[in-house]
């Protein structure tokens, strides 16, 4: 079954239940052996798009192509693609190593060559030990290993991960993510993984695309996402403490003004909400760009979140080094790294960045 | 005090269940006037001659076979067609499916008695009157069956069958390889019931067998009731017999049981 890594390619791919439109003309080309990463807050159709991909929902309009063929007609086993469910889905009644065996007896492969496989996808996952337990008798770490190992046992073009880590705890969540992008690094196999996590998704994704409503945002790498998102909904999403926003209007000049800031520049909207990252705001700068009074100030060892009365009617959150001293009360002086700010036009979309106080 | 109340009320309760089995059991050791004498709950001396007798005055060991395999085909046939329909009611998709099925429920809205003599009809024009085949051909699907494995299959995880899809299943092996194994309990409940409602089915037997070769345990005792003369021992004694496989039955299997009637609640 070795045919390497596959490309998926999505071609304004529609799923539609109903009146709902779950997955609205998407369009996605994952590169082989590339870790794509898709997120979104839930509901946003990024699980129905993976079962897109995998073939277990047909799509309402357009094509899904996996290794340059078009798979809309090819059933779920054929379509070179395993996946890995977020309930892990292993079958009760069967031991484990039945279990990772399953799909190659479905395949109709003879019983030395699945013990061989089931033995050495065992080994790499420290599975060899459990293989005559049943599910019910494994921890969840363990039973998302075999639930993995299942996925790996077919050898797949493409791996699919439906949320497999909302179900362990933070500490094994952890040390799985890491797994899972070693994985990623021995194996070299394509690998959409879907989750809700931002920083799940900046941490394992080699490119991520953010979904909202059906739609993908943006698709790019994480510090793409991060540094560059080209839609409001995108920056807020990713980043925590979240982008902090303001909302400017345009003035009888024709300028965008908002609380203390007036944009230099003429814009060609009347609305429009200025974004800024709490890292790119300073409180120790020579000049500042508005006054605040400190709230709160959450230290976290390594930073400091500085919770701030402004700008404008605005509650903004700065994040600062560790060693600056401040406290709930002060007021302060706060300048904004005018270069990494975005301003986001009416509809969402980002319409400049590198702005100007005027 | 409430809980004195609640043993009263669940006394009474088995009283009442279990009243007529005692009763059948101290009628069997009676002398055939003794039952008539007033007052008389428990045989002066008991009778227990009248076991073998009872038992040889008929065939009943050919009977007893007779029920075991109409039983047992009906068990089989039920669960064979009521776990493929079930699983195809709750799981695949086809037009009409939920029509189809409410159809199905609708039959059980239809006294027993009604569709006794259509099915006699039928059983007669394709010759198999007094025969195996009569008796168990129209008994192989139980809409009630169907309507529990429905249900049953509803309640196993998608996701499993999905991963079966994904590692390649069709319809079928997923069926025999995933949601039958899982469907076990039902199949049980459903295989009891089954087993013991042919086991007690009286109309239908006695309706469709002539001969004494065909006839089963319920027509056999049935038989002691004849126009002429009842002989009430005679009729408890084989009684007893014939449910002692249920009673034994029911103490392994409660559970099944059980579940079975929570199952039936769900509807």
């Amino acid at each position: 079954m070795t045919r390497g890594p596959q490309s998926v390619s999505l071609r304004g791919v529609e799923k539609r239940f109903g009146d709902t439109v779950a997955v609205a003309a998407v369009d996605l080309e994952v590169r082989p052996g590339e870790l794509m990463v898709l997120v979104g807050p839930s509901g946003c159709g990024k699980s129905t798009l993976l079962r897109l991909v995998a073939g277990l929902e047909e799509a309402s309009a357009g094509e899904v192509w996996i290794g340059g063929r078009c798979v809309d007609d090819v059933p779920p086993g054929d379509r070179d693609a395993a996946m890995v469910f977020q309930s892990y889905a292993l079958y009760p009644h069967m031991t484990v190593a039945q279990n990772l065996g399953f799909g190659l007896r479905v395949r109709g492969a003879g019983r030395a060559e699945i013990e061989t496989l089931v033995g050495e996808v065992a080994t790499v996952l420290g599975l060899s030990g459990l293989l005559s337990r049943r599910p019910g008798q494994l921890s969840g770490g363990q039973r998302q290993r075999v639930a993995l190992g299942r996925a790996m046992v077919r050898d797949p073009g493409v791996f699919l991960f439906d949320e497999p880590l909302s179900n362990l705890d933070a500490g094994l969540r952890l040390r799985t993510r890491d797994e899972i992008a070693a994985l990623h690094r021995r194996l070299g196999t394509t690998m959409i993984f879907v989750t809700h996590d931002q920083v799940e998704a900046l941490s394992l994704g080699e490119r991520v695309a953010v979904m909202d409503r059906g739609r993908v945002l943006q698709v790019g790498t994480p510090d793409e996402i991060y540094r560059r998102p080209v839609d409001l909904f995108v920056a807020g999403f990713v980043g925590s403490p979240a982008i902090n926003r303001l909302t400017l209007a345009r003035n009888s000049a024709g300028r965008l003004t908002g609380g203390p800031f007036r944009l230099a520049g003429i814009w060609p909207f009347d609305r429009a909400t200025l974004a800024v990252r709490p890292e790119d705001l300073a409180l120790d700068a020579p000049h500042a760009d508005f006054d605040a009074a400190v709230v709160r100030v959450e230290v976290l060892g390594s930073e400091q979140r500085v919770h701030l009365d402004g700008p404008g009617d605005a509650a903004w959150v700065a994040r600062v080094p560790p060693t600056l001293r401040v406290a709930a009360g002060d007021g302060i002086g706060v300048s904004v790294a005018w270069e990494r700010a975005h301003l986001f036009g009416p509809d969402g979309w980002r319409e400049g960045s590198a702005l100007r106080p005027s | 005090m409430r809980s004195a109340a609640r043993t009263a009320l669940l006394a009474l309760a088995c009283a009442a269940m279990a009243g007529p089995f005692l009763w059948m059991a101290a009628t069997s050791l009676m002398g055939q006037l003794e039952v008539f004498s007033p007052g008389r709950i428990l045989p002066a001396s008991p009778l227990w001659s009248n076991y073998p007798e009872a038992l040889t005055s008929q065939p009943f060991a050919r009977y007893f076979l007779n029920s075991l395999v109409f039983a047992v085909a009906v068990v089989a046939g039920q669960v064979a067609t009521a776990t493929a329909a079930g699983y195809a009611f709750a799981r695949l998709r086809f037009p009409g499916r939920d029509r189809i099925f409410m159809v199905f429920l609708a039959t059980m809205m239809v006294p027993v008695v009604v569709v006794l003599i259509p099915r006699f009809l039928m059983i007669d024009a394709v010759g198999w009157i007094d025969s195996y085949q009569g008796l168990i051909s129209t008994e192989l699907v139980s809409v009630w069956g169907i309507f529990l494995m429905r249900q049953y299959f509803r309640t196993l995880p998608r996701d499993l069958e999905d991963a079966a899809r994904v590692d390649g299943a069709g319809h079928w092996r997923i069926f025999w390889s995933v949601a039958l194994p899982l469907a076990k309990p039902a199949v049980a409940t459903l295989g009891l019931f089954a087993f013991v409602d042919a086991w007690k089915n009286l109309l239908w037997p006695l309706l469709v067998t002539r001969s004494m070769e065909m006839r089963v345990v319920e027509v056999g005792i049935a038989a002691f009731h004849s126009t002429y003369e009842i002989n009430w021992p005679y009729q408890m004694a084989a009684g007893v017999v014939a449910v002692l496989p249920i009673a034994l039955l029911f103490l392994f299997t409660q559970r099944y049981f059980v579940r079975g009637i929570q199952l039936e609640g769900i509807r």
